[in-house]
């Protein structure tokens, strides 16, 4: 008995000591021999979409890792990072959150956590600790406009944009707008803030084309859709947009519609949860299936090219991913993107406020964010990034962008790319336009006084 | 050596049911409260905001599990629901009543989720066991389903994820991370010496009848319903008041997702490992569910560098858990809190044996 | 008319849905019938005997010979549970054993995603997930192949169980076992031997159980939180019922579809969450010891 109570108060004891470790090693902090930046890598893991956080933030770190090795930092400043991960779960994530928060005399400048729900969590305390919120594609999608949160951007497109393309995809498919008419369209979605996020853009063109719109939720995890596939035939849908969660539920819808007869080529995934790991995971029913892409997969980009020569090659063995064939796919190349914009912004930020080779503020960081400028060709293709992504600027009103995306098809081992050119909302205008009345609501609610943008 | 227990007489039955009757302890409750109350001068932002926080309400909420399933011996796997009730109740009555004091709001909330606690605890008068367990698990998922699907619970936001409103008492916005310690180290130390009180008293020897053998208990007169009813309405009101605090002190966002029942398994882990039946239990399993995983995090980190997927050390936190559970069960099964007393014990009689 | 196909639809559906939990089920029932514990931890158990399998698989083992493999391994999990956590607490409170499985199918979890990974995987069975032609031609319903194979599956295990358990000299020496051990110790009953077989049948169970459900919807993590579903079935069907499980799950998962199907759409769906569990919980105020299960009777 003693001996057991020994043991247990020095496991108690370990405990105790171990949190003096992270104590210290919390506060102490780190010499400065060269200049750094420091950035956060808030990662997903673990949990629903662990196919799609070991994916991005591989790619994020490869690249911050990339430029440190092929072109010594940023202006000569060294590009640091500290992972944390969050598990998809708000709790957590809020957590890493205030850990990541300062390293050393250094805050964090960017907070890309890649989960809706995570971001709105600290939507509220980012202008406050002067962090960005990069909402890289996801989150909310009225903060879009600059105007009333200066801290948050959605760089490229947000989820407003991609139900619109979508709808834009299916009515050019459909043989136009007139032929939408009486139309039935589901959105099968999770049944969370993420789900619902499109829905009212959608309703909005719905009532606008004429169609018939259908909400079907699934409850998390969403591993049967019996019920739900039966009801979409029971509707007798036309199309499908499908926005699931994570390649459990990616799966699982494609065999549900198998099973139901609904064909493959009438549901369109969503990015969030639409790539080859999706696929895969539905085995061979999953052929046919449209996927929409933000960023285009392969490694023929010149970027992805030479990362993969630089830090996989040989025995370079420098690459986060623990599986080297998934450099290329549709994730990592998000995440590439992803830290391209935070490396771009820093530049940008050197640039505005006069401290090439310096480390820079979090102030400082936003200007740099904000004047994201891809529009010139010869910038994308000095990048490597030429075709990857459409080009697009970002301004102090306007924190989306691009808005624009390529519709992919899964052909049985890969994606196709079957739009001609990257492509947008049928109205862009009407979107912007919910977007700034949805913005414009929110700040009256919360006495948000907007800022005054020129543009 | 220290426990010099001898001179210290008690005169009056008032001094024999004191809490702390050994004037040691009253000292080391006194300097831990002061120490408490003084830390955010020399702690961090973010210690305060991401360790001693959270530590707090989820020792509240474990404190509400104990009270169930330690006390009262009810097997009780909701306790995330009723702590989104009080959440959502919380964010409902500020919003809903103009210039309600945060604590009041919070105490409102905490009402809400007894009488939640009590309609879902109805089906206790019936069975027990494992068949409660998953009626308990019915009302977690029945909550957090309903609290999503009427949008009324959200104020018809177009999103679905609620910002909590700031904490204003008495004119005075708690903005800072200390601010917020402050008032949450104030409600849960009232809450946490109200529980020791009726733990000590006839409504806490009526939950243990009631969990030893409750066809005995009643025999002797105690009624069953009341008693039971109590303890879920308490045990709720301890969760409700937790889930309050946890959206508007911890997360700062009030949604029904942050309530699943992986927390109530981790409360459940916080009560078991912890020690059941106890008050200081609760604390002692809060912090070590906590800090399990910063633990783990940090000395993966430190030993093999950067090279541990998180997936890892997430899959080693879950066998870990598991194995301190049955390792606690088998070999001491009123836990950490055992522990503690059985040290408080041999320095009693230190530098003797007996 | 239509209506009324689309009505047996999704009846059918349920019905064969409810199988699926039925399976999960009959490994609690195989172990609380033995050792009259209630195994917490059989969700993790379906979930890690088929991810070694499918695991196997992948280290290039043919599907023949990565079946007993898995078995193996689960019987082993079977022994060491019993050695490590159920003979240390034999004396406890069945809540005490309870909590032990709660911590036991944690540490059963992350061990599996320890040595398997996180990934989810793809589980071919060859049989095809896709609408019966001829039932489709003739009545416009569309019933998979794979679930009516599920049917048949576990009709066959729901057969061979209920007749081990009531007409072999083995059946008997489980039963004699789960009611008291040191009578049937004392008696002859080879105790080790008999629980060693009920570990093995009851990996048996979860690994077709298993493969079966990751044949349908995947083998990954989130298994875990459908076997959960199994709960309810084990309650209106009674604990020590091999056929009350099976009824069980047919009413449970007939009602969940229909119920969300039809009723769902006016609540904004995700009804079949929490409708089990309700459904349990009424049962269990009318009928405490579930529909086939045998009286409860509490001493003092």
């Amino acid at each position: 008995m003693l001996s057991k109570v020994v043991l247990r108060r020095g496991l108690g004891r370990m405990g105790v000591a171990g949190a003096l470790l992270a104590l210290v090693t919390a506060s102490t902090p780190a010499p400065a021999q060269q200049a750094e930046q420091y950035f956060s890598i808030p990662s997903t893991r673990v949990g629903p979409y662990n196919a799609q956080g070991t994916g991005i933030y591989g790619g994020m770190i490869d690249y911050l890792n990339y430029v440190n090795i092929k072109h010594g930092g940023v202006n000569g400043v060294k590009l640091t990072y500290e992972e944390c991960e969050t598990e998809y779960n708000a709790a957590r994530s809020v957590e890493c959150y205030q850990r990541l928060l300062n390293k050393g005399d250094q805050k964090m400048l960017a907070w890309d956590p890649y989960g809706t729900p995570l971001a709105y969590a600290v939507i509220g305390r980012v202008a406050a600790d002067n962090v960005v919120l990069a909402q890289a594609g996801y989150g909310r999608t009225d903060a879009a406009d600059g105007r009333v949160w200066p801290w948050v951007f959605g760089a490229h497109s947000n989820y407003w944009s991609q139900i619109a393309m979508k709808l834009n995809f299916i009515q050019e498919k459909e043989g136009g707008i007139d032929k939408m008419k009486g139309k039935t369209i589901v959105h099968l979605h999770i049944d969370t803030a993420y789900g619902r996020e499109p829905l009212p853009a959608m309703r909005q063109i719905a009532k606008d084309w004429g169609f018939n719109l259908v909400e079907i939720p699934i409850a998390p995890p969403g591993l049967e859709q019996q019920s739900q596939w039966l009801q979409i035939r029971q509707a007798k849908a036309d199309w499908v947009t499908f926005w699931g969660a994570g390649a459990g539920m990616s799966g699982t819808a494609i065999t549900s519609a198998a099973r139901v007869g609904f064909p493959r080529n009438k549901i369109i995934f969503v990015t969030f949860g639409g790539a080859e790991e999706d696929m895969i995971a539905g085995g061979a029913q999953s052929k046919d299936t449209y996927v929409v892409a933000m960023v285009l997969p392969g490694k023929q980009f010149p970027l992805i090219a030479d990362m993969e020569k630089v830090l996989y090659s040989g025995s370079a063995g420098k690459g986060n991913m623990q599986n080297p064939n998934r450099v290329g796919t549709i994730y990592y190349n998000r995440g590439v993107i992803a830290a391209v914009n935070f490396v771009e912004a820093m530049k940008n930020a050197q640039k505005l406020h006069n401290k090439v080779g310096q480390a820079i503020t979090g102030a400082e960081f936003r200007d740099g964010y904000e004047a994201l400028d891809y529009t010139s060709d010869a910038k994308r293709k000095e990048l490597g990034i030429e075709g990857m992504i459409p080009g697009y600027k970002l301004s102090c009103r306007d924190h989306e962008g691009a808005g624009k995306f390529q519709m992919m098809q899964w052909d049985g081992s890969k994606f196709q790319i079957v739009s001609k050119d990257w492509m947008g909302a049928n109205d862009p205008k009407m979107i912007r336009t919910l977007i700034e009345d949805s913005a414009e609501k929110y700040a009256k609610e919360n006495n948000i006084t907007l800022r005054d943008c020129p543009n | 050596m220290f426990y010099r227990e001898a001179g210290q007489f008690r005169t009056s039955y008032a001094q024999d049911s004191q809490i702390f009757p050994l004037r040691q302890d009253r000292i080391g409750i006194a300097i831990i409260l002061m120490a408490a109350v003084l830390l955010p001068f020399v702690a961090n932002a973010y210690w305060l905001s991401a360790i001693l926080i959270p530590w707090l309400v989820l020792s509240l909420v474990a404190l509400g599990q104990n009270i169930l399933m330690g006390y009262a011996g009810q097997l009780s796997l909701g306790s995330a629901g009723f702590m989104a009730v009080g959440a959502f109740a919380c964010y409902n009555f500020i919003l809903r009543v103009e210039g309600i004091p945060f604590v009041v709001a919070v105490a409102l909330s905490g009402v809400c989720a007894a009488l939640v606690g009590i309609v879902f605890g109805l089906p206790s008068l019936r069975i027990r066991g494992l068949y409660l367990a998953v009626a308990t698990l019915a009302s977690q998922f029945f909550i957090v389903w309903a609290l999503d699907k009427f949008p009324w619970f959200k104020n018809y936001d177009p999103a679905g994820v609620i910002t909590a409103q700031p904490i204003v008492m008495f004119g005075h916005n708690f903005a800072s991370p200390r601010e917020k310690y402050w008032v949450v180290l104030v409600i849960v130390a009232a809450l946490a010496l109200l529980a020791k009180n009726m733990a000590r008293g006839s409504v806490g020897r009526g939950w243990m009848a009631v969990r030893d053998m409750d066809v005995a208990a009643e025999a002797m007169g105690l009624s069953l319903l009341r008693t039971k009813l109590q303890a879920f309405a308490i045990s709720s009101f301890y969760c409700g008041v937790g889930g309050a605090l946890f959206a508007f002190a911890y997360l700062q966002t009030v949604e029904p997702s942050a309530f699943t029942i992986e927390l109530s398994f981790r409360i459940l882990f916080m009560v078991i490992i912890g020690g059941l039946g106890t008050i200081m239990g609760s604390f002692l399993g809060a912090a070590f569910i906590l800090l399990m995983p910063i633990f783990l995090n940090v000395s993966f980190h430190g030993v093999f560098g950067q090279s541990v997927d998180a997936s890892v050390i997430s899959a080693v936190e879950q066998v870990i858990f598991g194995v301190m559970i049955i390792a606690f069960l088998i070999y001491e099964p009123l836990g950490l809190a055992r522990l503690w007393q059985l040290t408080k014990e041999r320095l009693r009689l230190w530098p003797f044996s007996h | 008319m239509q209506n009324f196909w689309f009505f047996i639809e999704v009846l059918v559906g349920g019905l064969l849905s409810g199988i699926m939990y039925s399976l999960v089920a009959l490994g609690f029932v195989l172990i609380y019938k033995a050792s009259s514990v209630f195994n917490f931890a059989q969700g993790a158990m379906v979930f890690f005997a088929v991810l070694t399998f499918v695991g196997v698989m992948e280290l290039g083992l043919p599907f023949w010979a990565a079946l007993p493999v898995a078995i193996g391994v689960m019987v082993l999990v079977g022994m060491a549970t019993e050695r490590f956590v159920l003979r240390p607490l034999v004396s406890q409170s069945e809540d005490t054993l309870l909590m032990a499985t709660i911590g036991l199918s944690f540490v059963i979890e992350g061990v599996a995603q320890l040595a398997w990974g996180v990934d989810v995987r793809n589980l071919n069975l060859g049989i095809q997930d896709e609408p019966i032609n001829w039932v489709m031609d003739k009545t416009g319903m569309l019933i998979s192949q794979l679930d009516i194979t599920a049917g048949i599956v576990a009709s066959i295990m729901v057969a061979s169980l209920a007749l081990l358990f009531s007409r072999t000299k083995v059946g008997r020496g489980l039963r004699a076992v789960a009611d008291d051990h040191a009578a049937a110790l004392s008696i002859g009953i080879p105790l080790k031997h008999i629980w060693m077989l009920v570990w093995a049948t009851a990996g048996v169970v979860a690994l077709v159980a298993g493969m079966l459900w990751g044949a349908r919807s995947g083998v990954q993590f989130a298994l875990v939180w459908v076997a959960l579903k199994a709960l309810p079935v084990l309650i209106i069907g009674g604990f020590t019922s091999v056929p009350g499980v099976i009824v069980a799950g047919l009413l449970v998962g007939a009602s969940e579809k229909v119920v969300e199907v039809y009723v769902g759409p006016k609540f904004g769906g995700g009804v079949e969450v929490w409708f089990p569990y309700v459904l349990a919980v009424l049962f269990l105020l009318v009928r405490p010891e579930g529909l086939f299960g045998e009286k409860i009777i509490r001493r003092v």
